[in-house]
């Protein structure tokens, strides 16, 4: 348990130490800001869709440090030296998934504060969105981290991963926006079941794919 | 004599390339390999079959004891003090911070406790990870050429840390292109085997 706990605030710190924890909130709060120029002087259009650009900037914001996730561990040998230590490939991906959630899931919480004053969404939409968002967290960050597993042996392999693991968080999209809508009432069960699932499956494909690295 | 390390027909096979098979060794307690041979051929893919990151193409490897590897990556975070990016690897270990200090004092690294490890030479870095190795505590040492850019005290020291380990019934399997001077060390040319 100390060993993880030591493996778990490395991660955490080496995230908020490097400019890997505030590049996607910077990100998150540049498309906020760009996004009402974008629309125009129309308030309620921009309450209106102002939800909806909040997660799509939520999704890419999570994805955009996976060039930092994995491969320095993997050019520096931590990796396998973690691995001669016995611990296995789907415990450090749960790891590393569980530090990435933290590192960039709280400060985007905080962030969507002054974002969602940007975009015009009122007090009621800001509690879905927060709700929405800490549901998926952990969602997002085991797909940033199976991409960045993915793409850790390939150049320029950040722009590869985003495409390869967009299409599996479009459920998050689809459910996390339909709870902003009223007639949405299922939304949040769905929205936490693909959570739920997309957490759970990470570790194992995120370590199959540190395994990979090695052979 | 309970073996260490077995490794009994192993084969490996890298890209497309056959580097051996057939290759069966055993480390006892006190026991000391060389792995000698050029560039190329299998000195570390040897040592990171040993070490259970690869999987052998044939035979097997059976490790009864906790290993320490030392390769060519450093695992230090780069932005950290020495002593702070060792002390991650003592908590990994679950080792005591006196266990870690005797180490680096062994390797002469103490008055680089605070340096960054980004500032390190080659060697001295080389040094560090023998200082993770020595304080893991493992009885069995994969080095993979351990010396490169050590000066001749530190090679001397080097020497010194694996006669202490092998008089304390560790075991080591030691690549290098170059001979150290290790006493009572067996020979392996991979060369030959290829």
């Amino acid at each position: 348990m100390t060993a993880l706990l030591a493996l778990f605030w490395r991660d955490l710190r080496r995230a908020w130490g490097s400019g890997a924890l505030w590049l996607p909130v910077v990100f998150f709060l540049l498309v906020a800001t760009a996004f009402p120029f974008a629309v125009g002087p129309d308030a309620p259009l921009l309450a209106k869709t102002g939800g909806g650009m909040v997660w799509v900037a939520a999704l890419l914001a999570a994805l955009l440090p996976i060039d930092r996730l994995v491969r320095p561990d993997r050019d520096a040998g931590v990796l396998d030296q973690l691995a001669v230590r016995g611990f296995s490939d789907e415990l450090i991906a749960a790891v590393k998934i569980a530090a990435h959630a933290i590192g960039f899931g709280l400060p985007l919480l905080v962030a969507l504060l002054p974002a969602a004053a940007l975009l015009a969404q009122d007090g009621a939409r800001v509690a879905t969105l927060a709700t929405g968002l800490a549901i998926a967290i952990p969602a997002l960050a085991a797909l940033a981290v199976l991409s960045a597993a993915l793409t850790a042996n390939l150049k320029g392999g950040s722009a590869i991963g985003g495409l390869l693991v967009l299409p599996l968080a479009v459920p998050l999209l689809i459910f996390g926006a339909g709870m902003l809508d009223p007639s949405g009432r299922g939304a949040v069960k769905l929205l936490a079941a693909s959570s739920l699932l997309l957490t759970a499956i990470g570790p194992f494909a995120a370590g199959a794919a540190l395994r990979g690295l090695r052979e | 004599m309970t073996a260490l390390l077995l490794l009994d027909g192993v084969a490996c096979i890298r890209g497309d390339r056959l580097l051996f098979e057939g290759l069966s060794l055993t480390l006892n307690r006190g026991d000391a390999l060389w792995l000698r041979g050029p560039n190329g051929a299998g000195k570390s893919s040897l040592i990171r079959l040993a070490a259970g990151l690869l999987r052998p193409a044939a035979g097997t490897v059976t490790r009864r004891e906790r290993i320490a590897l030392i390769d060519e990556a450093s695992a230090l975070d780069p932005e950290l003090p020495l002593r702070r990016a060792l002390d991650f690897w003592a908590r990994i270990d679950t080792v005591d911070g006196h266990a870690l200090g005797r180490a680096m004092d062994a390797m002469a690294l103490g008055n680089l406790a605070d340096v960054p490890v980004s500032m390190l030479s080659t060697g001295q870095r080389k040094r560090a990870g023998l200082v993770r190795v020595i304080a893991s505590g493992a009885p069995i040492w994969l080095l993979d050429e351990p010396a490169n850019g050590m000066d001749e005290a530190a090679q001397a020291r080097l020497i010194t840390a694996i006669a202490t380990h092998r008089a304390n019934g560790g075991a080591v399997l030691l690549a290098s292109h170059f001979a150290l001077g290790v006493p009572d060390m067996a020979e392996l040319d991979m060369g030959a085997l290829a």
